[in-house]
């Protein structure tokens, strides 16, 4: 079809070229139809997250029917008796997470400062916030197999100390067997903080120099310019990467299920083992049958879905919004 | 350390001397005080890392022969017989080489989209919304879809599986990368191409990819190192298995599931080979890792 168009190209009256007509042709396709492929495969990027709410909804229908709302905070769960509640898992979730966060903030705060401040000369500050990030590129299993066999027998005698002389406090009641709450909390605490510092310390460098210089002239001190001025103007983004780290808690599989002991408990002592949604996804849905079980386990994921869904939301609004002032 | 304090700013206007004191002592505790809660508490943050490297290394490196990376697993509580991983580290770059064919066109058109033509349009800002959330969902909801597309109607564990849950996880990694990639392409070089001639397909990648090229692909390693690491998609999806990997639609060995599975074993050799697993794995994700940032720190 190209030759022939070619060779009907020698008549040179008519004014407008053959030749360039099909090259319009051929740009018209390479541009329009260019763009629409392209958006085509956005789509399907962006859609993957209806098709996957969809489908594991639909998977866990019958469950919802079965135990409807109240599957949120029965405490049941009995493969046997095919009776299934979320609540022990939940609050597990939670409590592990919460842990975390409470750690994670300060200690990611003053990795923030450390690194964006000029408490050190840069050659050592840049090696410094590389070393915090490259802890997030450690697979969380790696990370799991050295709390087992390294973290937790570190760490037992800080819990059986923490139960021996603070034991009559709830938190510290139960008699630590190793693996538990709080090892959870410690291990998502080291995988949460680069999150949490990196974004940070992005926000803090990004804080206008003429506010910083403003309090100093004033007289204030540079922890007096940290609080009042610093963290202030930075407060919004320091919030939104707290959150984002959050939502990685919550969702962390791993390593929580290998250092948390994983039996179903709902306890006030945080030296007891107990379980989280992701550690019993983890552990019992290979081996789960068709049928109750399975639905109650992928119940439990949309619980999971839904709960890293709101909190990643809010964060990415909250970095938005940041973004959005910042460009003003 | 002088503890006078200082007088009301009043009072003190026209004493010159004053500005020559030093520090009130609380002043200058809250300031020394800070200071060093800061220094330890990144002291600490930076610790775990170093503990998880020396750990895998010295627990690590005394099994690794080239026995333990090109032979199957022995089965547990043998002696005498090799024992190795081999089949673990064909399954992961199998799967993740399958995984990155599904979603590194789909990562970087969809970021052309994103970039190039939707940008400021509520269809652009919106695919992009969705696709950051997809990137915060996690790892292990990914392998319950996964195991729902796949696993439950094609009726077996497979490779399959997996490399579709980990291409799930790395498209939006790949997506945000590239996008930011494409971000650092001067405009005026894309009209600068357009007032030649060309269209959008040829400014695209003949200037904008191109020009970005050594940026998408650190992002696309990055995706690449993360899915090497992944388990929880791998669990429920590909399985284990202690033989060869066999095609795609069998359960598939990978690294980060035998290290899961041989951690929780009684065996102690079984352990051991967990931390070699461990060994290998940091090596591949580290070398990626640093690579990639040495290359942005540059281009930046």
């Amino acid at each position: 079809m190209n030759a022939d168009l070619s060779s009907s190209s020698s008549i040179p009256s008519t004014g407008v070229n053959p030749e360039q007509d099909i090259s319009r042709k051929g740009n018209f396709l390479m541009d329009e139809g260019f763009v629409y492929i392209t958006l085509g495969f956005a789509v399907i990027a962006a859609g993957l997250i209806f098709w996957m709410a969809a489908i594991i909804t639909e998977k866990a229908w019958p469950a919802i029917q079965t135990f409807g709302i109240p599957f949120i905070w029965s405490t049941d769960w009995s493969v046997p008796a095919e009776k299934f509640g979320a609540l022990p898992y939940i609050f597990g979730t939670l409590v592990t997470s919460g842990i975390a966060l409470l750690l994670a903030v300060p200690i990611g705060i003053s990795v923030a400062l450390i690194t964006s401040e000029n408490f050190l000369p840069q050659w050592v500050r840049t090696p410094l916030g590389f070393i915090v990030e490259l802890i997030a590129a450690i697979p969380s299993v790696i990370i799991g197999l050295w709390g087992i066999f390294v973290f937790i027998p570190v760490f037992l005698p800080v819990q059986q100390f923490l139960h021996q002389t603070l034991g009559w406090f709830p938190l510290f009641s139960s008699e630590p067997p190793g693996p538990g709450i709080l090892v959870a909390g410690l291990i998502l605490t080291v995988m949460i903080l680069p999150t949490i510092s990196s974004i940070s310390r992005d926000v803090l460098r990004s804080v206008p120099v003429t506010l910083r210089s403003a309090s100093m002239a004033l007289g204030a001190t540079r922890w007096e310019t940290i609080f009042r001025v610093m963290l202030p103007a930075a407060a919004s983004g320091i919030v939104g990467a707290s959150i984002l780290g959050l939502g990685r808690a919550l969702g962390e599989t791993m390593a929580v299920a290998m250092v948390i002991g994983n039996t179903k408990r709902i306890t006030p002592s945080l030296l007891d083992s107990a379980s989280t949604i992701p550690a019993v996804l983890a552990n019992e849905f290979a081996e789960s049958h068709e049928g109750l079980h399975l639905q109650s386990l992928m119940l439990l994921g949309v619980i999971l879905f839904i709960l890293t869904l709101v909190v990643n939301i809010a964060a990415v609004w909250i970095i938005q919004a940041l973004s959005l002032k910042g460009r003003e | 350390m002088s503890t006078s304090p200082i007088p009301h700013p009043s009072v003190s206007d026209t004493d010159a001397s004053l500005i020559f004191q030093p520090l009130s002592f609380n002043r200058t505790f809250f300031s020394r005080g800070m200071t060093g809660l800061a220094f330890v508490l990144s002291g600490l943050a930076i610790l775990p890392l170093f503990s998880i490297l020396f750990e895998v290394i010295k627990n690590g490196l005394p099994q690794l022969t080239l026995d333990t990376l090109t032979q199957l697993p022995a089965p547990a509580g043998m002696e005498g017989i090799p024992d190795g991983l081999g089949n673990c580290i064909i399954g992961t770059l199998m799967m993740v080489f399958l995984a990155s064919l599904m979603s590194i066109p789909i990562g970087i058109l969809a970021a052309i989209y994103l970039s190039e033509f939707g940008q400021g349009s509520a269809i652009g800002s919106g695919i992009r919304f969705l696709i950051t959330v997809l990137s915060g969902v996690p790892s292990i909801v990914v392998g319950l879809f996964a195991y729902t597309v796949i696993v439950f109607t094609t009726k077996t564990f497979s490779g399959l599986a997996g490399s579709f849950a980990l291409a799930i996880v790395m498209v939006p990694i790949i997506t945000l990368s590239t996008l930011e990639a494409l971000k650092l392409v001067p405009t005026a070089q894309r009209l600068a191409s357009s007032a030649l001639g060309a269209n959008r397909f040829q400014t695209t990648f003949k200037i904008v990819v191109s020009s970005a090229l050594p940026v998408i692909t650190t992002g696309t390693l990055l995706a690449i190192s993360r899915a090497i690491g992944e388990t929880a998609p791998l669990i429920f999806t590909a399985l284990f298995t202690i033989n060869w990997p066999d095609g795609f639609f069998q359960p598939t060995p990978s690294l980060s599931v035998m290290i899961y599975n041989y951690a929780g074993s009684p065996f102690i050799e079984q352990n051991a080979m967990a931390w070699t697993g461990a060994l290998v794995l940091v090596f591949i994700v580290l070398c990626i890792n640093i690579f990639s940032r040495l290359v942005l720190a540059k281009t930046r």
